[in-house]
């Protein structure tokens, strides 16, 4: 490269490291809720990517009211968006579990077309009520800048914002799986449905707050993406195959296989992209994979359980 | 309102069997509903859905699925300007009546409904269409079944047909001048030339990337193309940061744009550090993006809502009192408000609907007191157009910064392809 100086070519160095472990955040912070609901539940949502819709949706109406009659809350509202969408996202995902999902676990394909109708519809919902335009949520000046430590590294914010947010959320539902009751119960399930039933857990009931869960994570996911995309009745399907692709690829049950499935897709397609067109990078990354799961069909991490 | 705008389509056969009923009691009582010198019979020899008092056009664009997100301002345009073509009396003393179809972002639909609007409802003109793609798949149809469309998007050229008007520009008129532009003004030697993957802005910084080496004498430093729906951009930044262009010429589209902008503010890279020149970006792709996240970059359209010229102002104005004060206007809406006017120009040079006379009277038609200001039908059935700079401002407007001459539309450019 001519007219590069070492201490620039070290600065994209550490940009470029930061921006794999930025995109390595985005892909574990919109696979976590979907490692749960598929890996745990075996249920196959393709209504995901719309929840995280909701979450963007949510944030956006959360910037027009504090914008309209709390001009004071513009700083510190996005974190309550983040509460908010997490809210209703779970309040969405139970109802959809009593209404559909309920009646789809023995049927694991059907699951797959009525969660695809489902999108559908919440794609439409959303366009009849917001428009069919996107939308931008007015995001508080402490997120959009950079952090400047030299005077040509700049390190985005909003990147910084989503590693911490993901960090925190990943710590907590390793804390709920492993540590909690109710992840006891969870686990249970997944094992053994009907012993489980037996020893009196309500696997109904699990299975609900399960999906719940997952969906309100997508929610969490939907709210900070608005600093990094868009926000359009479509926005969340944009997500949904690299989600699929990082859960499947961990190994479905592997919360552990989904951190590293995210990290070496973040890693491999990023450093390619730096390297080669975006176009060609992805379709390197999706061969690797494609390989690496004919050798190893039940992803990179796998939980051996009796079936 | 005098509209009279049927919203959602009748079923095929019962429409059909009213314009039958129409035709035969015109012909039927001919003699007493003499127009001015135009009866039916004369002013439609092809069999169309004319009547003594009507005229039916269709209008075939996505109001669902992805696409909604662009074509809802041409809907939105090209009824608007229906509405004030039958306020002033109509075509030929014909009301327009409108049969709108739902192409719902899926191109084997535009197709079958181009289909339905041309042979079941013998529409006599189609305003629709947004992608290229959907463009190519009705434009057998059009050619087969002998229709006409208006196609409002400015696109990648290599097309012509004596069936379709393109009211928005080819490649070569918004790329070149662009091109120019950024030489003179901002000095550049090196471009960095950025897209979607998809054959428009492939065609198009194909023609950029010849128009830079072989014209301008510059360097195209790189040149990367990005999956639609593609998110993640910071290595694409870092790339620019290094190769340290002066300019990056970018045609993403869609939900990746908004990502794109979005990341390139994060990243630090705003417009004092870096010229960029955008072909896609519209006032409605900034509602998404918002104005604080692409403020002071340029974009080079033929329209931006800020022109200010007494047809444009009347224009927003009218605009806005239909669909709201926060409606924006984006350069293929008003491609798009421009079809019905120039179809009307059209009929009323041929005297006639027939499809065959409204193609040949088209080139040659002029509008003086378009939004955009004049234009006029080229022999290949584009438009000529001015090509204007303007640069981003905070509130999701333009500042118009140049405005060339008058381009010739040049769809098959030699030296380019």
């Amino acid at each position: 490269m001519d007219g590069m100086t070492f201490s620039e070519l070290g600065s994209v160095l550490v940009m470029q490291g930061f921006n794999g472990l930025s995109f390595f955040s985005v892909l574990l912070l919109m696979a976590l809720g979907l490692a749960i609901i598929f890996g745990q539940m075996g249920v196959i949502n393709m209504a995901h990517g719309e929840f995280l819709t909701i979450g963007a949706y949510t944030t956006y109406l959360l910037s027009v009211l504090a914008t309209d009659y709390a001009p004071w809350f513009m700083d510190y509202y996005f974190l309550a968006a983040i509460g908010v969408g997490f809210l209703v996202a779970f309040g969405v995902g139970y109802l959809v579990e009593w209404l559909m999902i309920r009646h789809l676990y023995r049927r694991p394909l059907d699951s797959l077309l009525a969660t695809w109708g489902l999108s559908l519809i919440m794609q439409q919902a959303f366009r009849s009520t917001f428009g069919p335009k996107e939308v931008s949520a007015t995001l508080p000046d402490w997120l959009m800048g950079s952090y400047a430590p030299s005077d040509s590294i700049d390190i985005p914010l909003n990147g910084l914002f989503v590693m911490a947010l993901t960090l925190l959320l990943t710590f907590v539902v390793a804390l709920l799986i492993f540590r909690s009751r109710w992840g006891l119960h969870v686990r249970a399930t997944t094992q053994n449905r009907a012993m489980s039933g037996a020893v009196g857990i309500d696997t109904a009931r699990v299975d609900r707050l399960t999906f719940a869960l997952g969906c309100g994570i997508a929610g969490v996911a939907g709210a900070a993406f608005t600093t990094i995309g868009s926000t359009g009745p479509t926005s969340g399907s944009l997500y949904i195959v690299d989600t699929f692709l990082v859960v499947v690829f961990g190994g479905a049950q592997s919360l552990l296989g989904t951190i590293a499935s995210a990290f070496s897709i973040a890693q491999a397609q990023s450093t390619l992209e730096f390297f080669m067109t975006g176009s060609m990078a992805k379709v390197l990354t999706l061969l690797t994979i494609i390989g690496i799961l004919m050798l190893r069909p039940e992803g990179l991490f796998r939980i051996r359980v009796r079936k | 309102m005098s509209l009279h705008v049927s919203k959602a389509a009748p079923t095929p056969g019962a429409l059909t069997r009213m314009i039958r009923g129409l035709l035969l009691g015109a012909a039927l009582s001919a003699p007493a509903l003499v127009f001015a010198g135009t009866t039916t019979a004369e002013v439609n020899t092809t069999g169309l859905a004319v009547t003594d008092t009507t005229v039916t056009v269709g209008q075939l664009h996505s109001a669902t699925g992805t696409m909604a997100i662009s074509e809802t301002g041409s809907i939105q345009a090209e009824r608007l300007a229906i509405e004030q073509i039958n306020e002033a009396g109509g075509i030929l003393g014909r009301k327009i009546e409108i049969i709108q179809e739902d192409g719902a972002s899926d191109w084997p639909t535009f197709a079958e409904k181009a289909r339905k609007l041309l042979v079941n409802d013998k529409v006599a003109a189609v305003f629709g269409c947004w992608t290229s793609a959907s463009r190519k798949a009705v434009l057998p149809v059009f050619e087969k079944e002998n229709g006409m469309l208006y196609y409002p998007t400015f696109y990648e050229g290599l097309e012509q047909s004596k069936n379709v008007i393109y009211t928005g520009q080819e490649a070569t008129q918004q790329i070149i001048a662009g091109l120019d532009w950024l030489a003179k003004n901002k000095g550049a030697k090196k471009f960095y030339l950025i897209g979607s993957d998809y054959i428009w802005p492939r065609t198009s910084n194909k023609i950029a990337r010849k128009h830079i080496e072989n014209v301008l004498k510059g360097e195209v430093v790189g040149e990367d193309y990005f999956p639609l729906g593609h998110t993640q951009f910071g290595s694409l930044i870092n790339k620019i940061k290094l190769k340290k262009p002066d300019a990056v010429y970018s045609i993403i589209v869609g939900g990746s744009n908004v990502s794109w902008w979005k990341q390139l503010k994060a990243a630090g890279v705003t417009a004092d550090k870096q010229t960029i020149l955008t072909i896609s970006v519209t006032e409605d792709e900034i509602l998404g993006i918002g104005g604080e996240n692409i403020v002071g970059h340029y974009a080079a359209m033929k329209y931006f809502q800020s022109l200010e010229n007494e047809n444009n102002q009347k224009f927003v104005a009218a605009f806005k009192a239909k669909y709201g004060k926060d409606a924006v206007i984006g350069d293929v809406t008003q491609a798009a408000y421009l079809g019905p006017w120039l179809w009307k120009a059209a009929v009323e040079k041929a005297g006639s609907f027939d499809v065959d006379k409204v193609a040949a009277a088209s080139p040659g038609i002029e509008l003086k007191d378009a939004p955009e200001g004049y234009v006029k039908v080229h022999e290949n059935h584009h438009l000529w157009s001015k090509l204007r700079i303007g640069q981003a401002q905070a509130d999701g407007q333009y500042k118009v910064l140049y405005e060339s001459e008058l381009i010739e539309p040049n769809p098959f450019p030699e030296g380019y392809q």
